[in-house]
């Protein structure tokens, strides 16, 4: 694996592959001392063009657990402020000669850029509302450790799917994993043509008790504002998973951060169904995996898509 | 009433036999082996192959060679004035050359939009000392294409103004549409259309479907353009008007065409080549130098539908909506960057290899669409019958190349064909009576 652009990119197996690496991180975790040596004396660059907690903190923990030396640029702040376009920012950061650059960029398609800019192992933490393929790893893991398995486990994602690259990823990997999707949401928060991705689509929850898993998105409030829904109001009515909604033996997941009386009510953020924190954990042990693959395992160098060993210009495309 | 004024660069007018060729023009009727002797920019007569007279001519063997009339393109951008670091009048005509037409027509969507009467004239200047092929240029419909107040339409006609169009952006106005179309009346010219619906088009940025879906990316509905064709093309019905429908691209706007000439309205329309080759599959590259335009990529429905309008004759040309743009504003993340792709030099050869060779379409049919653009903006379509002016497209139907290897005639490089290897290729181009282009390589030797 050269770089992490999206989940689209992996196998089965290369997924069950990262998923291991992640579970001897996760005895690493259990020590005393939390650190390996093994990226020491690599740096890796995290570049942030949009907000982040969970993905971002984890990352930069990743990077440290593992001894490589980090550098974290958020965009806000930064020369991107003056309006340095991404080409220029990728061609300065190389200057330092990364072996790693962790991007979250607003807008699909940016880390596949960045691959084909930079000798440097590019990994996607999440590119508009295309992909976000470390969220899709570390919510497998989560399940797995949970279900064995995730063959044959249905799996509903509820809520806004068209504003979501984790439910794009997510998608992508639990099919990938054998699990049986059902999306459901409002028709207008649900892309034209999804199903053929292959998914079931509903526009209610009363079919939800048949899932193993229950998968909550994050409804963000503009989306009111756009009609997309009349109101937040009607849409939790219609959409918020609350304790009457979630069976005792269904599992609870979702991405964080969480509006508490919108898209989930307060106690079944609390109850022992939820995985949300279980989460959080695993994704710093899926991060320092994905960054293990990437930069250590089978000791190979990130082949360069182009050039000479800095941010060079693409040139006539090919 | 004002007629549209196209200009080139003055020059030698070409003297010059093309020795053996296959001569096709489905519109004249001719399809046969000559010499094709053309004197004094003229086309003087077409001989049985071997027997024209050297005659002081220039002799080109052209034996295996095709030669068409020349092709017209009804809708480029030569981003003059005001953004020539992407194109300009002399290297947009140069890339029309290379392309085989021998006149096109340049959209107003300048810095500023041409609004004027003075802007049309110095325009028309500009080609006279600049252009290898005859150009016109259009005025846009409302001042500054803002949609609210018309331009002087009979103003902007009487300085040459090829016709009128707001290209770039719809006129989202119905009352606005109907005084310009009730004003033609007065002064002519064909209005041309960009039919978006921009509340139906939001921010996005490729076709609405499952490949949008899959990518995250907002779609633009089908509907979005044809609903506005339909709006307008009931407001043309209804005034009389005459308007030319721009880059079609989803079957629901061949049908609204198609309905509306069946109801009388005086309409025409065209497609673009990577309209009529590519889908919206190509998207998931997330390359927008190749595939990021305005209107977008469709599902492989639209475009055969675009094919069945093309056989049928709704469709009556092809355009190439040549637009250019500069390296920066194509390097970014597929939703900032820039819409449009270039696409004079490569429209013959691309739709040859993608439609004809595969048998899709005739040749003839190419050959007839590519000119059609003319017609419908009150220009002369150009013809191989003896008298004509000299306007001929000299093709290689076996020549094999690859775009963009030896760099492109346009300012810019964002060719949705960059990189591939097409089949048929436009040796020699001549214009308004002039040589216009030849291909470096295709050394003019003497006959015989």
């Amino acid at each position: 694996m050269r770089h992490l652009l999206s989940i689209e990119q992996l196998s089965k197996a290369e997924i069950e592959a990262i998923l291991d690496r992640a579970e001897s991180f996760a005895e690493v975790g259990r020590r005393d001392i939390k650190k390996v040596p093994t990226l020491r004396g690599r740096t890796i660059v995290t570049l942030f063009y949009e907000s982040s907690t969970r993905t971002s903190s984890s990352f930069e923990l990743a990077a440290k657990r593992l001894s490589a030396d980090l550098v974290s640029v958020k965009a806000a702040g930064s020369s991107v402020d003056k309006g340095e376009s991404l080409k220029d920012t990728i061609a300065t950061l190389s200057a330092y000669d990364p072996a790693a650059i962790v991007l979250r960029h607003p807008y699909a398609g940016a880390a596949q850029m960045v691959a084909g800019w930079a000798n440097v192992a590019v990994v996607n933490a999440g590119d508009g509302k295309h992909e976000h393929p470390s969220q899709a790893l570390l919510d497998v893991y989560t399940l797995r450790r949970r279900l064995g398995s995730l063959e044959g486990k249905r799996i509903w994602i509820v809520g806004d799917v068209l504003h979501s690259r984790v439910a794009r990823s997510n998608l992508i990997a639990f099919k990938a994993m054998g699990a049986e999707l059902t999306v459901c949401g409002p028709p207008a928060l649900i892309p034209r043509g999804l199903e053929q991705l292959g998914c079931t689509v509903e526009h209610s929850l009363d079919g939800a008790g048949e899932a193993d898993v229950i998968y909550a998105l994050r409804l963000q409030h503009e989306r009111m504002a756009e009609s997309f829904v009349p109101s937040i109001r009607e849409y939790a009515e219609h959409f918020q998973i609350d304790s009457r909604r979630l069976g005792p033996r269904q599992l609870l997941m979702h991405p964080g951060p969480v509006n508490r009386g919108v898209e989930l009510s307060g106690e079944v953020i609390d109850s022992p169904q939820s995985l949300i924190n279980e989460q959080v954990a695993s994704g710093l042990v899926v991060r320092m995996a994905i960054l293990y693959e990437l930069l250590a395992a089978g000791h190979e160098e990130p082949a360069p898509v182009t050039g000479n060993g800095h941010a060079t210009p693409i040139g006539q495309p090919a | 009433m004002s007629a549209t004024q196209l200009e080139m660069r003055a020059g030698e007018s070409a003297d010059l036999v093309l020795r053996g060729v296959e001569v096709l023009d489905p519109v004249a009727g001719i399809e046969a082996q000559h010499d094709v002797v053309v004197r004094n920019g003229e086309i003087a007569e077409l001989l049985a192959a071997g027997e024209a007279k050297a005659d002081g001519l220039e002799e080109i063997d052209a034996g295996g060679l095709h030669a068409f009339p020349a092709f017209f393109d009804p809708h480029v951008h030569l981003r003059t004035p005001g953004q020539e670091h992407k194109e300009d009048i002399e290297t947009g005509a140069r890339s029309a050359a290379a392309g085989g037409y021998c006149g096109i027509l340049a959209m107003a969507n300048t810095e500023p939009p041409v609004s004027t009467p003075a802007d049309i004239e110095a325009l028309l200047v500009d080609a006279r000392a600049a252009a290898a092929v005859k150009v016109g240029f259009l005025a846009t419909v409302t001042r500054a294409m803002e949609g609210v107040e018309l331009t002087e339409m009979a103003s902007l006609r009487a300085a040459g103004a090829a016709g009128f169009s707001d290209d770039g952006l719809p006129i989202r106005s119905a009352r606005i549409l109907r005084r310009a179309l009730q004003y033609q009346r007065l002064c002519g010219g064909t209005i041309a259309l960009h039919e978006e619906d921009p509340e139906l088009s939001g921010a996005g940025v490729m076709h609405e479907g499952p490949v949008s879906a899959a990518l995250g990316l907002e779609g633009i509905p089908s509907i979005s353009e044809s609903t506005m064709i339909a709006r307008d093309a009931a407001l043309a019905g209804y005034e009389g008007g005459r308007i030319h429908v721009q880059h079609l691209s989803a079957a629901e706007s061949v049908e609204a065409v198609r309905a509306a000439k069946a109801a009388g309205v005086q309409i025409s329309c065209e497609a673009s080549p990577h309209h009529l080759c590519l889908t919206d599959e190509e998207v998931r590259s997330l390359d927008p130098q190749r595939f990021k335009m305005n209107p977008p990529l469709r599902s492989e429905a639209d475009r055969q539908a675009l094919i069945e309008g093309l056989r049928d004759g709704t469709i009556e040309c092809i355009a190439t909506d040549h637009a250019p743009h500069a390296a920066e504003e194509k390097e970014v993340p597929f939703e900032q960057a820039a819409m449009g792709v270039i696409g004079l030099e490569t429209a013959f050869a691309a739709l040859y290899t993608e439609l004809v060779l595969p048998g899709t379409i005739e040749l003839g049919l190419l050959v007839e669409r590519l000119a059609g653009g003319a017609a419908p903006f009150g220009v002369e379509r150009p013809s191989l019958t003896p008298g004509s002016e000299a306007n001929i497209a000299l093709c290689d139907l076996s020549a094999r190349w690859t775009v963009g290897a030896e760099g492109y005639e346009s300012r810019s490089s964002n060719s949705w064909c960059a990189g591939k290897e097409l089949t048929g290729r436009v040796l020699m181009t001549l214009a308004g009576g002039r040589i216009a282009y030849r291909l470096r390589s295709f050394s003019m030797g003497v006959a015989g």
